[in-house]
């Protein structure tokens, strides 16, 4: 197995790399430099503590400790999936609900098929991946739906005159979030191994599995990621499209209510 | 005659500023009501209210003499309907338009109804095919009318629906009223002459208030 080789004066030479990015923003006046300097640091303090934690819980190896890390991961990406609705109310349960769904179910497939066994080295690794692609669906699911609800409003409201519920007023545009918060793992399936190796496929190339095995996990990572983009998409469509409705059965323009407010 | 609707002192208020104050308004079974007045006055927001699609600061909106928002709104509006100054329509076919009344009620469309209404609005039957982007305006509003119309309410709530039409539209559509009204309730926005003198009472509204 070739071994990787990665110590901390290389590190340190990579990070001129960061140099180049910040030359760019810098000459570019594009005022990202904070930003950017903000970012490169919480990653290698957020990533260190992480390979701390990491190492220490798979080498206690209990099942409650792991339990435990992915329901902080789960709970992280909920929060962060709710932050790209802001203007719509109360959407972390919700996207704790659904991440927590397409986590669980995912995970479960996996463990059942054998595809990956239920000890911490696996399990929490995979679920970062499951919980990041449902997070990130679910983000687009809530954006896609505020500006949906505010293009087609009158079209939604004349539903609702018509005497049709909240979901028969709303049907169409909840089918049509759950598409966008889905097609970019399907379009990004489609070009796997035409244009991108993917991650988990390049971490094993690179860890010095042989390519040919590798792309097992790789096409596991596909499977996996369907399905958890589907169900994280339709639990947090199916309960956010309710929170455009008022008690009255009236629509609330969300993102009109959030530009009004900035 | 008993009142289908009776406005009871109803103000609404947004963000401070009052759109409406204390009207009072009883629309009896079987009447014609128009509101009259200029524009920004207060009209639709009136008719939006009598339709809960928009909820009233205070006061009280009675229909059969229940407390309307004790209502299911679903139901309430399915008695009460309201039809829009530029209506839209939805889906991609005039059937998708036609049909949709008997989804929303778990029904199958009934055909011959649709063909019905569509000739009462000069439309063959085979328009239930068309698609919508190649309707013209006054067809729209046709096809949205009887959309409203598909099982009679009690009352109908009609917000400028002449406004634009030529006068072949606009025929074809009082006729559609007309034949309405010999069963239900109209409360009506206009600033069309002609329906002014239809209606059996006109209400002025000015600042969002009623003047006698």
């Amino acid at each position: 197995m070739n071994s990787v080789h990665v110590n901390n004066v290389s590190l340190l030479y990579a990070a001129g790399l960061v140099l180049i990015a910040l030359l760019i923003s810098y000459r570019q006046k594009l005022g990202l430099n904070r930003d950017m300097i903000i970012s490169v640091v919480r990653a290698i303090v957020q990533l260190t503590i992480v390979g701390y934690i990491l190492k220490y819980i798979f080498a206690l190896d209990n099942v409650w400790v792991t339990g435990a890390m992915v329901l902080i991961i789960i709970f992280n990406a909920a929060r962060n999936a709710a932050g790209r609705g802001s203007g719509i109310p109360n959407l972390f349960w919700p996207s704790f609900l659904a991440i927590l769904i397409s986590t669980g179910v995912t995970m479960g497939g996996l463990v059942w098929s054998g595809a990956i066994k239920f000890i911490p080295s696996q399990i929490v690794p995979i679920s970062g991946m499951i919980a990041s692609n449902s997070m990130v669906a679910i983000g687009l699911c809530y954006r896609q739906m505020k500006t949906k609800f505010h293009d087609m409003h009158q079209a939604v409201e004349e539903r609702l005159a018509l005497g049709a519920t909240a979901f028969q007023a709303s049907g169409d545009i909840v089918r049509a979030c759950i598409k966008t918060g889905m097609q970019p793992t399907i379009d990004s399936a489609k070009t796997y191994g035409i244009v991108s190796l993917p991650g988990m496929m390049s971490g094993l190339i690179f860890a010095g599995v042989d390519p040919v095995y590798a792309i097992k996990y790789q096409i596991m990572v596909v499977f996996m990621l369907l399905s958890a983009t589907s169900l994280g998409s339709v639990c947090s469509c199916y309960i956010a499209y309710q929170r455009f409705f008022s008690d009255d059965l009236q629509l609330i323009d969300r993102l009109a209510q959030e530009n009004e407010t900035k | 005659m008993t009142d289908v609707l009776t406005l009871h002192q109803i103000s609404l208020i947004i963000r401070g500023k009052t759109l409406l104050k204390d009207i009072n308004l009883s629309i009896p079974k079987g009447s014609f009501i128009t509101l009259a007045g200029p524009s920004g006055a207060g009209k639709s927001t009136i008719l939006k209210i009598c339709a809960r699609l928009l909820t009233p600061s205070s006061g009280k909106l009675l229909y059969n003499e229940r407390d309307a928002f004790l209502i299911p709104p679903q139901d309430y509006r399915r008695h009460v309907s309201y039809c829009f100054q530029q209506p839209v329509l939805f889906g991609e076919t005039v059937a998708d338009n036609l049909n949709f009344p008997f989804q929303i009620r778990n029904q199958v469309p009934d055909q011959e109804r649709q063909h019905a209404l569509l000739d009462q609005v000069n439309l063959p039957a085979d328009y239930l095919s068309k698609n919508i982007a190649s309707l013209s305006g006054g067809e729209k509003q046709r096809i949205a009318l009887i959309r409203n119309l598909m099982f009679e309410p009690d009352v109908l709530l009609l917000d400028e629906v002449t406004t634009g039409l030529d006068a072949e539209n606009k025929q074809i559509v009082h006729r559609l009223i007309d034949n309405y009204r010999q069963k239900g309730t109209i409360l009506a926005i206009t600033h069309d002459q002609e329906e002014l003198a239809q209606a059996e009472k006109i209400v002025t509204i000015k600042g969002g208030q009623i003047h006698e």
